[in-house]
């Protein structure tokens, strides 16, 4: 982090300078690449390397070559086998199923009022927003004793059902969360003119809102299915061996020999369940970056 | 609260003409009306997922763990427990097999709590500070960089977006005695096993996966700060760091008690990175274990102590947080209200 450091004292023996400085833009830039390049190993390093032990030998696990070295596709053939009592692929259509259910349950109930708590007056609204804001950082272990008992009372652990709800209590304050602040930016005189033309509330809604919010929209529906998607602790209580999802898959993750853990048969676990993520977040990076700073900036 | 406005314009018809004054009257309450419509399927799912739960733990918190009863010797089915069941983990008494009241015994999860605590709010305040540091450097180094912003978005963007049991896995590699870590620096660190370390290499995977959020939430608070605040501080003769400290940090602090509040709040409730990490282990055996990894371990063993303990939980992180917006989180509303107000 020393760069970061340079560019700081760089802007300031540049002080008098007009904007096209000499030398001291040459160093405040060198400085500044330095600073990046800090950033993007220190952000990406780990990451390369779980998928450079994805790849390696299961015999060079610990070799420390930075490069890809005894190349193999063993491990992904042994992440998704079955033998070991491991269910990979099962803990993928499990998360995929609990994610899709909860993104949507989330996104219909909470798209109303986001609507609401951005755009009319009414009476409890500080109220409504500080119950969100408060129920977006509870915790979820005070849901679990009481959840855990419940189900197992009813016999529902192991279910889809005693997965998706608890999920609901993070994935819908977040939603109504993120889409306020989206909806706050959104060009409000078109829905002044829309009710001009004699549209009502509802109507203007419906007919100009939604399709204007359909990036918002969309936005929060990714962060959603991420935070459903990432969740363990719940799922490793409340699930069981044919419902988990691939958090709880990959943490208990069972090698061929009892007390050794399978490393590259994991790194290759992790990458599979990574992958998509990464794809589907640097594909809509702009909005997911808008998405997740305006909570924070706008609330 | 927010019922002035509505209230006030039913009750001043005076000096307008009767229909007008009316019709806007029924605008007002039909608006009030569909609000309360909007935002009540949510609350209602709310109140089922989230109020339900804290109320039936806050109910079994106050009920015995069904059990032998020590003075009968006959199995019992509960009962009320008073505050015992707190009194249990806060002053450390546990009953024994005779029936007396004892200070819990070391080894058994009661005599875990104030570890706990220690261990929870520690995490809190390191990781709270380095990844408040470090992000702020990262974000200056983004707010400056025009030619690879887009490199560096997507790279900051890469941590946040592996899960968390995923990143403890890595970690646990990389943190392995023969693993790259030890490689790097060259020493022969038992990470995930003795006390110190274990706790540190939780903060360090803590710091890796959480800082790139506290960076995009500073960056963003840096970029709404306009150009001619430096320019004009730099005419006036303010140096690089006069001006970070004068201009830059007033002007990013809202958005910088956001990120903080966010965060304090989400390690004080930390599971997955110590709970798959280092299994809550280390050293004495339970150096890396947090409270909310406390109350996993006591349900299989009662749940109406474990409820207690994730009610301590839950007030303890309610505390935190009052406390937090009693000294900025009014505003987190209002200024959401007001730019709402300014923007129309």
């Amino acid at each position: 982090m020393a760069s970061v450091t340079t560019t700081g004292s760089e802007i300031q023996t540049s002080t008098p300078a007009p904007p096209h400085r000499g030398s001291g833009v040459r160093w405040g830039a060198i400085g500044s690449y330095a600073g990046i390049a800090a950033i993007v190993i220190w952000c990406l390093a780990p990451f390369y390397w779980m998928v450079v032990t994805a790849f390696r030998d299961v015999g060079y696990t610990f070799d420390t070559t930075p490069w890809p070295t005894h190349v193999t596709l063993d491990n992904f053939r042994t992440a998704f086998s079955t033998d070991l009592g491991n269910h990979l692929a099962r803990a993928l259509v499990n998360s995929v199923i609990i994610g899709i259910c909860t993104t949507a349950i989330a996104l219909i109930v909470g798209v109303f009022a986001a609507y609401a708590l951005s755009r009319l007056q009414f009476r409890g609204k500080f109220i409504v927003l500080g119950v969100v804001l408060g129920a977006s950082m509870f915790p979820g272990v005070a849901l679990l004793t009481p959840l855990f008992q419940l189900f197992t009372n009813i016999h529902w652990i192991g279910t889809y059902q005693a997965l998706i709800i608890p999920d609901i209590s993070f994935a819908l304050p977040l939603t109504v969360y993120t889409l306020t602040a989206f909806f706050a930016e959104m060009p409000w005189e078109l829905e002044q003119a829309a009710k001009i033309d004699g549209c009502t509330p509802g109507q203007a809604f419906r007919l100009v809102l939604l399709p204007l919010a359909a990036p918002g929209l969309f936005t929060t529906a990714i962060l959603a299915f991420i935070s459903s998607w990432n969740e363990y602790l719940l799922a490793s209580e409340l699930s069981n061996d044919s419902t988990q999802p691939v958090t709880v898959a990959i943490a208990g993750f069972t090698g061929a020999q009892p007390h050794q853990e399978p490393y590259t048969t994991v790194m290759a676990a992790g990458t599979i369940v990574t992958i998509p993520l990464v794809i589907m977040v640097l594909l809509f990076q702009r909005r997911i970056v808008a998405g997740l700073t305006a909570g924070g900036v706008k609330g | 609260m927010a019922s002035g406005t509505g209230a006030a314009t039913v009750e001043t018809p005076t000096g307008m003409p009767e229909g007008r004054e009316r019709k806007r009257n029924q605008n007002r309450l039909a608006e009030e009306r569909l609000g309360l419509y909007l935002v009540l399927p949510t609350l209602l799912l709310l109140g089922v997922v989230i109020l339900y739960p804290v109320v039936k733990a806050i109910v079994m918190s106050f009920q015995k763990d069904a059990g032998i009863d020590p003075a009968t010797g006959m199995f019992v089915e509960g009962g009320s427990a008073g505050f015992s069941n707190y009194t249990h983990w806060l002053l450390q008494q546990c009953t024994t097999a005779s029936g007396q009241t004892v200070s819990c015994p070391p080894g058994t999860l009661g005599s875990q709590f104030w570890d706990a605590v220690a261990v929870t709010i520690f995490f809190t305040v390191v990781t709270v500070v380095v990844e408040v540091i470090l992000g702020m450097l990262m974000a200056l180094v983004m707010n400056r960089a025009f030619k690879g912003r887009g490199l560096l978005r997507a790279s900051v963007l890469v941590p946040w977006s592996i899960p968390t049991a995923v990143t403890a896995k890595l970690w646990f590699f990389m943190f392995a005695f023969d693993g790259i870590v030890n490689h790097v620096l060259g020493t022969k660190i038992l990470w995930t096993s003795d006390a110190w370390p274990a706790r540190f290499a939780v903060i360090i995977a803590d710091v890796w996966k959480t800082t790139p959020f506290i960076a995009l939430l500073l960056l963003a608070g840096l970029q709404l700060i306009p150009d001619e605040l430096f320019e004009a501080a730099r005419v006036d003769g303010a140096g690089a760091w006069q001006r970070f400290l004068n201009v830059t940090i007033p002007l990013v602090r809202p958005a910088l008690m956001v990120a903080v509040l966010f965060r304090v709040l989400d390690v004080l409730r930390i599971y997955d990175l110590p709970a798959i990490l280092t299994q809550g282990g280390g050293g004495s055996g339970h150096a890396t274990t947090t409270l909310s990894i406390l109350v996993v371990n006591q349900i299989r063993q009662g749940y109406n102590k474990a409820s207690a303990l994730s009610t301590i939980t839950f007030l303890l992180i309610f505390l935190v947080a009052f406390i937090f917006v009693k000294f900025l989180g009014a505003n987190v509303i209002k200024t959401q209200e007001s730019q709402r107000k300014a923007a129309k």
